[in-house]
């Protein structure tokens, strides 16, 4: 394997060893590990952001009333390492579904007006029979959310301290006693999950529990987990364990199930963190296509290589040209 | 359940995976209702509506478990001639008195039952306390009921009532059942719940197709159901149906109470109430029971096992008093404490601002916020004369006096507020050892695992140290009053850390012999004074000097049952009365449902868990004539701890508001009631006081419904939430759920203030516009409701005001549990400050008045329009 091939190779595409790919002798690391979360049966008790927070000491993240139904978290961050979302949906939309993230509450996009805009059917929305009727009912999705701990980590191949390291377990971890609070990581990461702490200046992210799965403990949110939507494990077996029930949702009827992260082949070479979901990706607030950052970082250096060699070709050329 | 109790509902995700069908009935869509399969919105206060309608729905169809309900309740028993059901009287059963607001139950006996039978013996008469207003319950005779002290069981009746098992008698029970039942059709559900007929069938469908021989179903409920003025009703009505379809006593069915706080069950089994002992003994009372004879006479003659009761009130009474109880001198029973009257937690709060209470204890308590009328809460603390908070806060029920929302108001000045308030810090469950009974009656003990910080103590510590401190003061005393506390066993061990051990503690709940030993069941209880026992439920909690409470032998390594996890009481018992779930020849229903059933070849019973019934009584076992106890027990009848065996589909006595429940509106309802003439519950107890108005139903000034509810984020009143920033954080804000169209019809805005007010207060709240909530159609009209997380106070991270403040007391007359529904108005903004916020609430209710007697003016010269839903 040329050195090209093998730099391009551990940038993107299928990678089923990590832990080699990263120096660790290969058969001699454990096996990679990792979550599968399965939103279907989160009850968005928000066990496993408070398990992490305890666990990690990770500070309190602001207390804000958002109002985008009992979401108060908003999103991950240097300060929050589990973010359960809450995403309210009518059951019956009237109207095209973008599938645009539709974090907020009914009528969230019609706030300037100060009013929520009447549900179909006005005041009518009780149905003849009477009872509650079926246009006003609503989904209510839960997801709780995690670093992915990519195969191909955007944030990892940035940081110029090493502060940022695949681990044995194939996991990607911040060491906050090397970071240097450059924040590279920041704007590589293709799901918006590592940040600096403000207060702090360095960067910090979930380390799926790095310390606990060094005494072969399970990570604190999965522990804390009551209804086993958080999964903890072997990557290779929740795959597995996903693939198996997606076949069960599937055969149940419930067509809108999808996995997220499982496919090895995609834009991050699958994630070691992945999900079910039932809906959109988008509808969660999650990229629905995304790619390794530093995808192209081989190809750049292969263009920024032949474009300096074109132009000390250049330079030797105007010498030489020169002494005719 | 997963909103409130997330860990507990890990089974019914787990159940889910395994193919059950979950219903949730709610009136908010909760993270519950995610889950769900079928999410039912419902008026909250209307559930005896939807679950009657359940019970006609099983009735009228046939459909009901018939050999169970024949030979396991009292479908075949005969009422007397004398009793009238709501539907001869529009809502009343027949023994009302008006001018005292109670139920005489003499009508609702069996037919030919003995003269003062029911609640007669066990009935002390009327109490000599204090005046309580127009319908106190210090003027109850309690002739219906006197729950509190019936004891576990029910009350005594006789069990020799004719029974007709054709169920054809126009008197016998079933019939009854099924006439009062009729009127609750589906289409009355959609008038009274806001729930359509076709969603009302498909929960029909799915329960009583998922009942019978070969299934079971289970109903759990939060505490959010007992908190009504028909509490008790609406349990029993869940048991009415629970019973007709054979779901009780077997595996897989029951009623399972998710109660509000760890270790409930076990405060009501050692009571932290003021009218049972441990054990459901009931508190006697002062003029009543003058000594152990008379105290026990109502249950020495009875059948069943509570015919035993002298022997469990003994050994209660050796347990408290040692040596010093003696048969000489009753054993000490003129020692405890007697009832005058209701002492019950609202009464007192009453008491207090009345100034008859002077003292009290707060421990694990927040009333300023956590209880219901927040102004009469504090005004009865501010008028104490001591307090004790013991606490791991500094909670508001600890500050009102310097920063409640009565100071703000000016009805409250600090300089005036003469209570001397102690706060003792205490330590949490992870800091002091101990056990915890939850609902199935399990025992499970806790190891400590942490020392608490600085100063805070666990109870056990501080009481026992209080006591030393007490008897030291005291001792050497020759006052007579003095004797109980002088004369008390109060000798624990230490342990290392010089506390009190809390296994010793649990040895003497669980009882000791003429030996020394620890006893291994309540069947060895004697009257004679030669056994000891804390609490006879429990007793063999600590057999063979072993604590079973600590057993934790994984499930894995047991059969389904788990009896090595823990210990249940009584006898480790994990189903009680499974009796029932064998057929009457002692055969299983059915192989799935295999349980506990009769060996013939043993000549015993035998199944996977501890039989609850005398083991060796064969199924055709028939009682002699004038049996008495155990022995008149026949080997047909599961139900052991009622006098007649039976599970009670119609309760002839011990219920203080009728022998079936009756669907009533709240006290404070937009709607007519569309049952009955009668409104509400005839025999509620408002409890009279200037700060406790009521709104008048169906009024224009506060035409909204309001109930309050709870959070996974937060605990209860706070003080273990709102204190920690991880919890806080995830819920840092009080609000307000409102549907689109309530949003619309008052302009309220998403994430802005709202001023929810009633006749007691107003309080603000941040908006959340949801479609969780929804508008209920009732008939012509719509009911919106108020959703109220009720976590916030005034102190810690995240504070807000009360919605208790919002709630009035009018209470269940059984167990004295106020109604969390009322009306409301709500507009936007935010709520008046200081004084202006008095005057404001006091305009409110001029107007609601002023309304109210106009239209009984308009009603009094239309009479016949008396009933018309406006």
């Amino acid at each position: 394997m040329s050195l090209r091939e093998s730099l391009a190779r551990s940038l993107h595409g299928r990678l089923d060893d990590v832990q080699g790919d990263a120096g660790y002798e290969s058969g001699e690391h454990p096996p990679r590990m990792g979550f599968f979360t399965d939103t279907s049966v989160c009850i968005g008790c928000k066990a496993c952001e408070v398990a992490c927070k305890e666990w990690n000491a990770v500070p309190d993240d602001g207390y804000v009333l958002t109002g985008m139904s009992y979401d108060n978290t908003q999103a991950l961050g240097a300060s929050t390492w589990r973010h359960v979302a809450f995403v309210e949906k009518p059951l019956h939309p009237t109207t095209t579904d973008l599938g645009l993230p539709g974090m907020g509450p009914p009528g969230w996009d019609t706030h300037e007006s100060g009013l929520p805009q009447a549900a179909p059917g006005g005041d009518d929305q009780a149905t003849a029979s009477g009872g509650a009727s079926d246009d006003a009912g609503v989904r209510w999705l839960m997801s709780s959310d995690v670093c992915k701990h990519c195969t191909h980590a955007a944030c990892l191949d940035v940081c110029p301290t090493g502060s940022l390291f695949r681990t044995e377990f194939g996991t990607v971890v911040v060491q906050p006693d090397i970071c240097n609070g450059c924040g590279y990581c920041v704007p590589a990461c293709p799901y918006g999950v590592i940040d600096l702490r403000k207060e702090d200046g360095r960067a910090f992210k979930c380390t799926l529990c790095y310390d606990r799965l060094k005494d072969g403990e399970t990570p604190a949110c999965a522990k804390a987990c009551p209804t086993e939507s958080i999964q903890f494990g072997e990557v290779s077996e929740l795959r597995q364990r996903a693939d198996l029930r997606l076949a069960e949702l599937h055969e149940k009827g419930v067509d809108v199930a999808r996995l997220y992260g499982r496919d090895p082949e995609d834009g991050v070479g699958g994630d070691g963190a992945f999900f079910l979901l039932l809906d959109e990706p988008e509808v969660y607030g999650l990229p629905p296509d995304p790619v390794v950052t530093t995808r192209d970082i081989g190809s750049i250096w292969k263009h920024v290589g032949a474009a300096a060699g074109v132009l000390v070709a250049m330079g030797v050329a105007s010498f030489v040209g020169g002494r005719r | 359940m997963a909103e409130a109790h997330p860990v507990g509902f890990q089974w019914v995700m787990e159940a889910k995976r395994r193919g059950a069908k979950i219903i949730h009935v709610d009136p908010r869509f909760t993270r519950t209702s995610a889950v769900a399969d079928l999410h039912v919105p419902i008026r909250a206060g209307s559930d005896i509506a939807f679950l009657g309608a359940l019970v006609n729905y099983v009735l009228s169809n046939d459909l009901d478990f018939r050999e169970y309900v024949t030979e396991y309740t009292n479908a075949a028993s005969i009422i007397g001639e004398e009793f009238r059901d709501t539907e001869d009287l529009d809502g009343l059963f027949s023994g009302f008195d008006p001018e005292k607001g109670v139920y005489d139950g003499e009508s609702w006996q069996y037919e030919g039952a003995p003269q003062s039978p029911a609640a007669g013996q066990r009935d002390p008469a009327q109490a000599t306390g204090p005046q309580l207003g127009d319908r106190g319950s210090d003027e109850h005779g309690h002739g219906a009921a006197r729950a509190e002290a019936a004891g576990s069981g029910g009350p005594s009746v006789s069990n020799t009532a004719e029974r007709d098992r054709t169920l054809q008698h126009p008197r016998c029970v079933f019939q009854i059942l099924k006439r009062h039942f009729a009127r609750y059709t589906p289409e009355m559900v959609q008038q009274a719940c806001g729930i359509s007929p076709e969603q009302f069938l498909e929960v029909a469908e799915a329960l009583t197709s998922n009942s019978g021989r070969e299934r079971t179903s289970a109903i759990c409920y939060a505490v959010g159901w007992t908190h009504h003025s028909v509490g008790s009703q609406i349990i029993r009505t869940a048991s009415i149906l629970q019973l007709l379809l054979g779901n009780i006593g077997r595996p897989g069915g029951g009623i399972m109470a998710l109660r509000g706080h760890a270790s409930i069950q076990g405060s009501t089994d050692i009571p932290t109430l003021f009218n049972i002992l441990p054990g459901y003994l009931p508190m006697p009372h002062a003029s009543e029971h003058l000594d152990l004879d008379s105290y026990v006479a109502g249950d020495a003659g009875s059948q069943g096992f509570w015919g035993n009761m002298r022997a469990y009130a003994v050994s209660l009474l050796k347990s408290y008093w040692g040596d010093a109880a003696t048969a000489e001198n009753d054993f000490c029973f003129d020692y405890l404490p007697r009832l005058t009257g209701d002492h019950s937690t609202y009464h007192t709060v009453k008491g207090q601002i009345e100034g008859r209470c002077k003292g009290y204890f707060l421990v694990g308590e927040n009333p300023a916020v956590g209880s219901s009328n927040g102004k009469m809460q504090r005004l009865g603390l501010a008028s104490l004369d001591w307090l004790v908070v013991r606490d791991l806060q500094m909670i508001e029920s600890a500050t009102f006096w310097k920063d409640g929302p009565e100071i703000e108001t000016g009805e409250l000045v600090t300089e005036d507020i003469g209570t001397e308030i102690f706060f003792m810090p205490a330590a949490t469950h992870i800091e002091k050892a101990g056990s915890f009974t939850q609902t199935q009656r399990m025992l499970q003990w806790r190891d400590k695992a942490v020392d608490p910080p600085g100063d805070a103590r666990s109870d056990l510590d501080f009481y026992y140290d209080l006591g030393n401190r007490i008897r030291k003061r005291l001792a050497g005393s020759s006052d007579e009053m003095d004797r109980p506390l002088l004369d008390m066993t109060w000798d624990y061990p230490l342990t290392e850390d010089g506390e009190p051990d809390g296994h010793a503690v649990l040895r003497e709940i669980n009882g000791t012999g003429p030996d020394g030993r620890a006893l291994s069941g309540y069947t060895e209880l004697k009257d004679d004074g030669s056994t000891a026992c804390g609490c006879w439920i429990y007793c063999g909690v600590y057999a063979d000097e072993v604590n079973q409470a600590r057993r934790r032998k994984p499930h894995w390594e047991q059969d389904y049952v788990a009896s090595e996890w823990g210990w249940v009481w009584p006898a480790n018992r994990r189903i009680l009365y499974n009796r029932a779930s064998a057929a009457p020849d002692g055969t299983p229903w059915s192989e799935r449902k295999k349980y506990v059933w009769w060996d013939a070849d043993q000549q015993k019973w035998v199944g996977s868990d501890v039989p609850d019934f005398i083991v060796d009584r064969p199924p055709d076992f028939e009682p002699e004539d004038g049996a008495r106890g155990p022995d008149a027990i026949s080997g047909v009848d599961p139900f052991i701890m009622q006098t007649d065996g039976k599970g009670w589909l119609f309760a002839p006595a011990g219920v203080a508001d009728g022998p079936m429940p009756a669907h009533y509106e709240p006290p404070e309802s937009p709607v007519h009631n569309p049952l009955y003439g009668q409104q509400n519950n005839p025999a509620r107890q408002h409890v009279e006081q200037a700060a406790n108005p009521i709104n008048p139903s169906y009024s224009e000034v506060f035409p909204y419904v309001f109930t309050s509810y709870r959070l996974t984020e937060h605990h209860t009143a706070g003080g273990m939430s709102r204190t920690l920033p991880y919890l806080s954080e995830l819920q840092p804000g009080f609000f307000c759920e409102v549907s689109p169209r309530l949003a619309r019809e008052r302009g309220l805005e998403h994430m802005g203030w709202a001023t929810i007010v009633t006749g007691r207060s107003a309080i603000e709240a941040r908006v959340l516009v949801t479609d969780r909530m929804r508008s209920l159609r009732l008939g012509d009209r719509f009911v919106e409701q108020v959703g109220l997380p009720y976590h916030w106070g005034g102190n810690g991270l995240t504070t807000g005001d009360s919605p208790n403040d919002l709630v009035n007391l009018t209470l269940d007359p059984n167990v004295y549990i106020q109604d969390k529904v009322g009306t409301c108005d709500i507009r936007p903004g935010r709520r008046p400050r200081g004084e202006r916020l008095t005057s404001y609430v006091e305009d409110y209710r001029r107007r609601a008045d002023d309304a109210a007697s106009a239209d009984a003016v308009d009603a009094a010269d239309a009479p016949t329009s008396g009933r018309a839903d406006r």
